[in-house]
Order: structure tokens, then C-alpha cells, then sequence
């Protein structure tokens, strides 16, 4: 039941992605030149829905479908991490234009170069597994 | 805990949702589209011309990039695995990805979160103004 659950999630975020282009290469660049309001819109109205949201639980301690306590879990406050992350993240989201999410989106849409875009970010993430002992937090 | 001590069981749930995404984008692209093709702003479709972008306004990704074709162009391999790298690595590092930050982080109003999409910005921004020129 829960796995049906999880895939009709998936499936509805995968239509979203697609269809509102938020999955186009063309849409992210797009954005970086400022000449659309497009994904500011689409981040926007996401973020106005979340805020929204998760102001409801919080104040009415709604509980999820099963019955269990939705937890949010503060972040960890550091600096360096998030900045740099940040910014290695955003060089690729430009360059490949997708993150991770879409990613998958465009594979059933059936463009076979996204594969190598996905196995080289599982790379970047076993890489990172590895220097994480190195790297500032 | 380890990095790679991962409980493929606890964590199941994410492919599934990933798994979901492949089939969203299916269904979005064969029974919900009749054009797929992305109406970007038509300055934008004349900049990424003048970059060599041919595909720009008439397609859903840039066949430069996108197409079969690409598999056997060391330049778009190149590229396609160096956007790959850095979203994967990025994403780990700040903790977080577009959804995560951008919307989840942010909706629960943390500001880690904001620092990320910062982040996000400013890599973005210095990829397609001083990168994309040198690369295209």
C-alpha cells in the first residue's frame, strides 16, 4: 500500500516536471538570464504552498496518513558547506540544466544522454561519501 | 554512521519515488503533449543561436546535448558528465538539492537553507555569463 503510495507521488511529481518544463534545459537557462518569470513562478508557487503547509502541521500537529507525527528536523548551522555545496551544485544545474529530480523525469521521456548525466552524479555523490572526512562542514 | 552504510530497506522508498518520476515523465510526454516544444522567451532563443544552440525554441532539450547523437560527441559527453558530476557532488555537500533547499528547506523557513540557494545562484549565474561563452 505504501509503495502504491509512494509511485502515485512520484508519478504526479514526474507529470508536474514535465510538463510545467521545469525539467528543460532550455527553462533553467532561461532563469540564470532573468528573461522569464517561468521557474521563478513555479519555484514560487511550490514555496508558497510549503510554507503554507508546513505552518498548518506545525500549528494543528496534523498527523500524516498513517497516523504518525510529522517531524521537521532544523537543519545543522554551519556556513561553508551550504555555500559551496551551493554553488558546485548550481555550476552543474546550469550546465546539465536538471536536478536531480528531473533527471529521472527525462529518462521516461526517453533521452538516452540524461543516463550518463545520472551515473555521473551518482559518481559525484560516491566521491563525495569518500571526502567527507576532508571537507569543511 | 558511515556514509556508505545505507539501509536499502529504511530507503526504498526513494527509488520508488524516482521510479514514479520515470514513469510521470512518460506518461507526460506521450499522452499529455501534442508539441513538447519549449516557447522560451525569443531573446533567449537568439542568445543560445549566437551560442550555437540550433535547436532552441523548437525542441524540449537541445539536441546538441540531448540527441542520440551526443553519445558520440566527446564534446557533449564531456559536458553531459561534468554537469553530472557537480549536481551529485553539490547536492551531497550542501545537503540538499532544488527540493530540497529551494523548497522544503526554505518552507520550513531554515536558513542553512537559504545560504544553499544562494549557492545555487551564484554557480548558476557564474556558469551561464562567464562559463557558457568560453564553452560554446
Amino acid at each position: 500500500m505504501r509503495t502504491l503510495l509512494y509511485l502515485i507521488i512520484g508519478i504526479l511529481f514526474g507529470i508536474t516536471m514535465f510538463k510545467s518544463e521545469a525539467a528543460s534545459w532550455f527553462r533553467i537557462y532561461e532563469m540564470f538570464k532573468f528573461e522569464s518569470f517561468h521557474m521563478y513562478g513555479i519555484i514560487g508557487s511550490a514555496l508558497l504552498i510549503g510554507i503554507a503547509m508546513v505552518a498548518l502541521i506545525k500549528r494543528f500537529n496534523i498527523k500524516s496518513i498513517y497516523g504518525e507525527k510529522i517531524l521537521f528536523i532544523p537543519k545543522e548551522k554551519t556556513f561553508g558547506r551550504y555555500i559551496v555545496g551551493g554553488i558546485i551544485f548550481g555550476l552543474g544545474w546550469a550546465l546539465a540544466g536538471a536536478c536531480p529530480g528531473p533527471m529521472f523525469t527525462l529518462v521516461g521521456v526517453g533521452y538516452v544522454p540524461i543516463l550518463v548525466v545520472i551515473a555521473m552524479a551518482i559518481l559525484g555523490t560516491f566521491l563525495y561519501g569518500i571526502l567527507k572526512g576532508k571537507l569543511s562542514s | 554512521m558511515g556514509f556508505f552504510k545505507f539501509d536499502w530497506k529504511t530507503q526504498r522508498w526513494n527509488l520508488i519515488v524516482a521510479l514514479g518520476a520515470i514513469i510521470g515523465g512518460y506518461i507526460g510526454a506521450n499522452y499529455l503533449s501534442n508539441d513538447i516544444a519549449v516557447a522560451i522567451n525569443p531573446e533567449t532563443i537568439d542568445d543560445l543561436k549566437t551560442l550555437g544552440f540550433t535547436s532552441a525554441g523548437s525542441t524540449y532539450l537541445p539536441s546538441e546535448l540531448f540527441d542520440l547523437s551526443a553519445l558520440t560527441n566527446v564534446k557533449s559527453l564531456i559536458l553531459l558528465s561534468m554537469g553530472g558530476l557537480l549536481v551529485g557532488f553539490g547536492a551531497r555537500y550542501a545537503g540538499g538539492c532544488t527540493s530540497g533547499h529551494a523548497i522544503s528547506g526554505l518552507s520550513n523557513l531554515q536558513l542553512p537553507s537559504l545560504i544553499a540557494v544562494i549557492g545555487f545562484f551564484i554557480g548558476g549565474l557564474t556558469m551561464v555569463h562567464l562559463i557558457f561563452p568560453l564553452l560554446f
